[in-house]
Formats: C-alpha cells, structure tokens, sequence
C-alpha cells in the first residue's frame, strides 16, 4: 500500500516530462508521437469526441477516482512541482497542510457556468479554465521564451567563435492578451498551490470539480481504518487537497486528487486505499460557514464573463494593416470558423510547433470566445511553409483535422488579394516579382506589363492562403498583396503544369 | 591544343562508363599538371556528364582546385538552397555538385569547409530536403544557419549605384576563399536566377533589393569587394519555367551542364545563352546583368574571353 505514492509519481512524470518538453522543444527533433499524451486529456477529447478516450477516463475516474488530476494531467504534476519546491523556502517541515473546508459554491458554480456557456456557443470558459490549455499557455508565453532567449544568447557568442552546433531561433511573439491570461493563471495556480496544495484544481479548475462528483462514487477511495487510527493528523497534514478531517476520520472523496500521500504519511496503517463498499460509506462533509465575499466576487465576474462570451462577436478588425479589414485566418485543417472556434481549447501547441512562427495566439481577433485560438500573422519571411503540415498533425482537440502533407499543400486558408496601385512595378516601375518568386503554386504569377516589366496577377481558385507573398511584399507603408483569411475553407484547385520541353539540347549556345 | 587534343585521344580510348568517368578525371589531373600552361581559360563550360564529373573536369581546366584552396584554407560554399524542394525539381543547387565540391576542398587541404543559404523556407527543412545537407555532411563539410540577422554584419558596397551598404553572412566575410554556387533557373522577378541572384543569399535584407530596383542591387552586390573565387554555375538540371520554386518536373530540363567561370557577368551571360536554347529570353530584360558589366564587375562579351568549351560523352 505505502508505494502506491512513488507509483503515482514516477507515472505523473511520465506524463507530465513528455508534455512538457513537447511544448519546450524548438529543435523539431522531439517524436511528435508525445502528442497522444495529449488526446488523453479530459477536455481534448471531450472535445473531439473521442469516444474511446471519454470511456477509458470515465471507467478510470468510476474505479479509481481523480486519478487524472494526480498522474494524467500536466497542470496537476506542475502543481504539485511548485509545492514540492516551496519548501526550499519554508521550515523543513514536510507535512504542513491543514483540513479546510470545501469551497463547494464557488467550485459548481464554475463548472455550472463553463458548461452553460458552452452549450450556448462559447468555448470561452473552456478555453480559460481546462487545465491542460492553461499548462500549455504557461509554458509557451512564460517558460519557452526563457528557453529560447537562453538558446539564442549562447548561439549567438559561439557563432562568433566559429562555432555553429547552436543556431538561433524565432522567439514566440508577445501577445499582449495570451501573456496576460497565461500570467493571471501562472499566478492563481502558484499562490494557491504555494500555499494550500491542489486547491487550484478543487475550487477553480471544472475538471477537477467534474471529476469530484465522479470519486464521491468511485469503486476504491481513500478510507480510515477506525480502529488503528491514533487521530494523530500526519495524514490530513500530508494531504495537499486538505481534504481530511482527522478528527472525525472522513475524508471528502470529491477532492480526493488520489496521490496516497496520506497513506505514506500514516505510520500505524490507520489510512488505506479501499473498495468503497467493503464496510459502511463515509457520509460526504458539506460546509456551513460560506465566504460571502468570494461568492459575490464570482457571481458577478461569472456574469460579466457569461454577457461577454455570449455576445454574438462582431466583425472582426485586425492587426497590422489599419488599412485593411480583414478576416483572421485559421491554421490548415480548422474547416470553417464556426467548428475551430468551438474545439480549440487555445492550449498553444500548434503555436509552439510552428516551425515558422506564423501561428500566434489571437487577441480579440476571434471575438472573446476565441481568446488565444491561433491564427496566421505574416511578417517578413513569416509565413506558412507549403511543405508543413506540423500544426494540423499535434492538435489534441480536432479543432484541427489531421492533413496530410498533399491535403494540406491545396488546403485553402486564405486568399491574396493584389492591390496594383500599391505595388512597386506600378508607382517605380521596376522588376520586382517578390510575391510571385514567393508563392509555391504560381497563383500569384507575373503577366507582361511594359517595357519589358511584369505585375504579378493572382489565380484566386490556386492561392492557399499561406502568405508567402504577403511576408515578402516590399511596398511600403501598406503592403500590395495580402491574404484575406476565409470562413470555409476548401481545397484549392491543383495548379496546372508546364508544357515539359522535349527536345534535345547538345550545344552550349555561346 | 595539345591539352585538347590530349582529351579528344583520351576520350576515344576510354569511358567505360559514367561512373568512371571520375576516376578517369583525376587520373588525368594529376598527368596534366603542366606546368607550361600559362593562361588558364576565363570560363569553362563542360556539358554531358555527372555533376561531379563536370566539376572536376571544369577544375583541371582551371588548373586544379589547389589554384583556389590552398592547405589550411577557411572556405565557403555558397549554394542556392533557397527552397523546400527535392533536388529533381531544380530549385535548389544540385547536392551531388555541392558534395563533390567540398570533397575537393578538402582534399586540398581546406581546414574548414561551410556551406549555408539564407534561404528562403524555412532553412531546415530547405537544408534537408535539397539533399544539400547530407551531402555536405557526407563530404565532410559544415552547414552553417543563415536564418538570423546576427549571423550578418553590416558591409559598406561603395560601388554599389542604388544600395551602398548592407549585412552579409560572416561566414562569407571571414573566410579565406569562397565558391558562389547557383543552380540555373527561370525567375519570375529577376528573369533569370544565375550566380549574380545567387548573391541574394548571403546577404541579411533582401527586402530592399525588392524595394529599390532589384535588378540594380544584383548589380551592386556583386561589386562587393568579397569575390568568389569561382562562379560554379549548376546546369545539371535547370529550371525553364515557374521559377525560382517551380511547379512540378515539367519545369525541369536536364542539360547535364556546368559553366564555370570567376567572372559574374561572364558566367551569367553564358549560361543565359544556355538557358535560351530552352526558353528564349533576352539577355537586356535581364538587366542586372548589363548594369553589372557596366558597373565593371565583368563582361558580357564572350568573344574577348578565352572560353573552353568540353562536351563528355
């Protein structure tokens, strides 16, 4: 019995390690077959209705409780890291947490409003609230920046030296928005854990609470044996849910996360992990006392949130050109707008793996409920590389649809849109064909203008939309050719080949 | 002639087959070493063999890769690796000219040997799937990233007409000798992509080419004081139309040829003449190539030019 804590650790961090570095490594070298330890994650496969999943974590939750808070989810290990490590910081005392009472008003309500606010159209609250996304988020906006700064300082002086076994990387960009949430969260999750265990994932987190109801009728749960229980307290001061009351030998099975620290705490064998029918059940605690302040708090935040997200959203306006309105443009493989917004949780793995750092979380491109959901933003050479399909392959929610690399290569994301009067062979009239040079299925292609010039024309049924054009547009201060996002997308049709030359040549010509 | 000649009676003899062809090439390098030859020719074009066939015998003609790398040497190879594409589709260098370049190098003694492109995809997958880089690596070369702007250091092109300064590639500003290395290729915006466009690779902002006259910065950036020391102009394949990235195969035509030459203009000239018996283009909408003679970068002029004309077969 007193192992299944070490159990329980070593197989959190298989999980959690893997998780981790997927989102951390920049290098591409990582198997992205990690990235099946995301579709095990409640809410990524909730989302894509992953049947086999939802009823392995359902049987899993029925049998044995919150297991996934304590072994499977990512957030859930980080937390119980950032604990672990607090006592760097405090007096060596290993076992220092106290019995609260559960916060039961403030854990429902959240879950009762997520759902709520999903069902009537918003994955705001999902967005906001499911675990994994918020893990993915802390670490890409404030872990990964790190790394990379670090990576490309120390490239940077060995590329000095001669040495090249570094090289530098595209940092992730700031999005003001994303960074803001995933440091609101990085924040709760530290102060809370810091101080009071799991008690993220027993007031806040609605997976933690969903998953609550479960283990209060999970087949084994943690039991006091009577009559070996000394009422010493080790046990409810082990427990970083603060879920067990000693005293009256209970513990609250709903946030019960199962890390069996109380059973390694126990010395007289007076805690164990049991079938929950053996003998008679624990009568669940309920609180009296309520914090009428949090509630108040929460109700009005919750409604604020609940206006917001239901608000239909409005036209979408963006980002760099002021100029041009424009529909955001959605990662390949998202279909239309309408199923992406819905299933992707902006967890920010696809922004992570973008090898080309065009994915960026939005702001409000995609109204509120599309907070931190990727979209394409060019830049000088930024732009969707023809031969990539990376995003579409690691997207655990199916706001993605897997593409292969032919799929993806006439999956239409966008469409350019030239604007003559802006381009440099009309106001210098000088070659250029940038755009042209830079588009890989010839949709934007060069047609005699004068003098010997050419201007590029655009095939719109051939454009994907993969901004290549767009990022290497030299006019200034508006670019000539941009991408257009849509709403549906489709596949573009296949470009046409060139006549192949047939004749032999067998002279040099000079 | 009697080098010619030579070759003529050679070729009669042997060539058993392609493949040893390039064992029939250094053999013959090591017994032509003549040291009576005075002049070597300004521009060696070889058509109807392997890439690395027609590079070593361009090489011998030159006088040997020795003429450029001499032992200890820190060398550049500068290869057109701008495209995520596979090396049948033209768009970037041949990666069997590359490795057999860097096999060169090193066996004259070369300490180090780079090769990087700042390329326009993503550079590692570009890197890759060019062949490029297995093929350096192979060779016993380094690939070298080129994807950042600290890679570059600001130079001043007082030549240059339009563009007076830019960033190139320290690789290339540190180094001892370096090769430019393009492959030859239609090109939407500069018409033709030869050695000249090629230069578009080691420098940092390519934006401005775009924004000031392209075909006038091509010029100006080759007068930059840092020469290649040869000009290797891959014809193996090339690339007719849809350039730079090209489409499909049917863009492709195999010339099995190689133009070699120190001389920007003289190379790019040549090799548009080639590239004009499959596409006709005319050299004057190529107007980089004209500014560069006029910039005295080289000349357009092959009649001036001693031009050593090799066909294998």
């Amino acid at each position: 019995m007193k192992h299944l804590r070490k159990i329980r650790i070593v197989l959190s961090f298989l999980f959690f390690l893997p998780i981790l570095l997927l989102f951390i490594d920049y290098t591409g070298k990582l198997p992205t077959q990690f990235h099946a330890l995301l579709h095990i994650q409640w809410i990524p496969a909730l989302l894509s209705l992953n049947l086999i999943v939802i009823i392995v974590l359902l049987v899993l939750s029925l049998l044995f409780g919150r297991l996934y808070c304590s072994i499977i989810c990512p957030l859930g290990t980080f937390q119980d890291v950032l604990s672990w490590k607090t006592r760097i910081f405090r007096k060596k005392r290993k076992y220092r947490y106290t019995f609260t009472k559960p916060q039961n008003w403030i854990r429902y309500s959240i879950l009762a409003l997520t759902i709520v606010v999903f069902i009537f159209g918003s994955s705001f609250l999902v967005i906001l609230f499911d675990p994994y996304s918020t893990f993915g988020r802390i670490i890409s906006q404030l872990f990964k920046p790190l790394v990379i700064y670090t990576n490309n300082g120390l490239s940077f002086l060995l590329s000095k030296a001669g040495i090249y076994s570094l090289y530098e990387v595209k940092q992730l960009s700031f999005i003001p928005l994303t960074f803001g949430i995933a440091l609101l969260f990085f924040y709760k999750v530290t102060e809370m854990s810091w101080n009071n265990g799991r008690s993220y994932c027993n007031v806040i987190c609605p997976v933690g609470t969903g998953l609550g109801l479960l283990s209060k009728i999970s087949l084994f749960r943690i039991k006091f044996d009577e009559s070996s229980c000394n009422q010493c307290g080790s046990c409810a001061a082990s427990c970083k849910s603060q879920c067990i009351d000693s005293k009256q030998m209970k513990v609250d099975d709903s946030r019960c996360v199962t890390c069996f620290n109380c059973i390694g705490a126990c010395k007289k064998g007076g805690i164990s992990y049991e079938y929950r029918f053996k003998k008679q059940a624990v009568s669940k605690s309920t609180d009296s006392t309520v914090n009428n302040g949090r509630r108040t708090f929460l109700l009005t935040s919750g409604a604020i949130v609940a206006t917001a997200a239901l608000a239909k959203p409005k036209k979408i306006i963006s980002n760099n050109d002021s100029i041009y309105s424009r529909q955001p443009i959605m990662p390949p493989g998202a279909g239309n707008l309408e199923h992406f917004n819905a299933h992707c949780t902006g967890c920010q793995l696809c922004v992570s793996k973008c090898p080309m750092q065009v994915l960026k979380p939005a702001g409000l491109q995609y109204g509120i409920s599309g907070i931190t959901q990727p979209h394409l933003i060019f830049s000088t050479e930024v732009f969707c590389t023809y031969n990539c399909n990376i995003c579409t392959t690691v997207c655990p929610t199916s706001a993605l649809k897997k593409l292969t690399i032919p799929e993806k290569k006439v999956a239409q994301i966008g469409i350019a849109d030239f604007r003559k009067e802006k381009c440099i062979v009309f106001t210098e009239e000088k070659d250029c064909g940038a755009c042209s040079e830079h588009c890989p299925t010839q949709a934007v292609h060069m047609i005699p203008y004068k003098d010997g010039l050419t201007i590029p024309e655009v095939t719109k049924d051939l454009c994907i939309g993969c901004g290549a054009c767009e990022s290497i547009c030299p006019a200034k201060p508006t670019v000539a050719i941009y991408v257009e996002g849509v709403r549906n997308q489709v596949k573009a049709k296949k470009p046409a080949e060139a006549k192949k030359f047939e004749k032999k040549i067998d002279s040099f010509g000079f | 002639m009697k080098r010619r000649d030579f070759f003529k009676s050679a070729a009669v003899v042997g060539l058993a087959s392609v493949v040893k062809t390039s064992v029939f090439g250094s053999a013959l390098s090591t017994s032509s070493k003549n040291p009576a030859v005075t002049s070597e020719p300004d521009l060696v074009a070889v058509m109807g063999g392997e890439p690395e066939v027609m590079l070593l015998r361009a090489l011998k003609e030159l006088g040997g890769i020795k003429n450029f790398v001499k032992k200890g040497q820190k060398v550049v190879i500068k290869p057109n690796i701008g495209w995520d594409r596979a090396p049948e589709l033209a768009a970037n260098t041949n990666p069997e000219l590359i490795g057999a370049l860097v096999k060169q190098c090193k066996l004259a003694g070369a300490s180090e040997i780079i090769v990087f492109d700042h390329t326009c995809h993503d550079w590692k997958k570009s890197y890759k799937n060019s062949g490029i880089e297995d093929a350096v690596t192979a060779a016993g070369g380094k690939m070298v990233p080129g994807n950042d702007g600290s890679y570059y250091r600001d130079v001043e092109i007082p030549n240059g007409v339009k563009m007076k300064s830019n960033k190139i590639h320290q690789a290339i500003l540190d180094c001892d000798v370096w090769f430019n290395v393009p492959v030859l290729k239609h090109h939407g915006g500069a018409k033709n992509s030869i050695s000249m466009k090629n230069l578009m690779g080691i420098v940092w902002d390519r934006k401005t080419f775009h924004l000031n006259d392209l075909h006038q910065c091509i010029a100006d950036i080759a007068t930059h004081s840092k020469k290649p020391a040869l000009n290797i102009v891959d014809a193996y394949r090339i690339m007719k139309s849809n350039g730079p990235q090209g489409k499909s195969e049917a863009d492709v035509v195999m010339l099995k040829s190689l133009i070699v030459s120190p001389d920007f203009v003289a190379a790019d000239t040549a090799a548009l003449k080639l590239f004009s018996q499959v596409q006709p283009t005319d050299i004057n909408d190529v107007r980089h190539i004209g500014l560069a003679e006029k910039s005295h970068v080289g000349t357009m002029n092959l009649e001036k030019l001693n031009v050593k004309r090799i066909k294998l077969n």
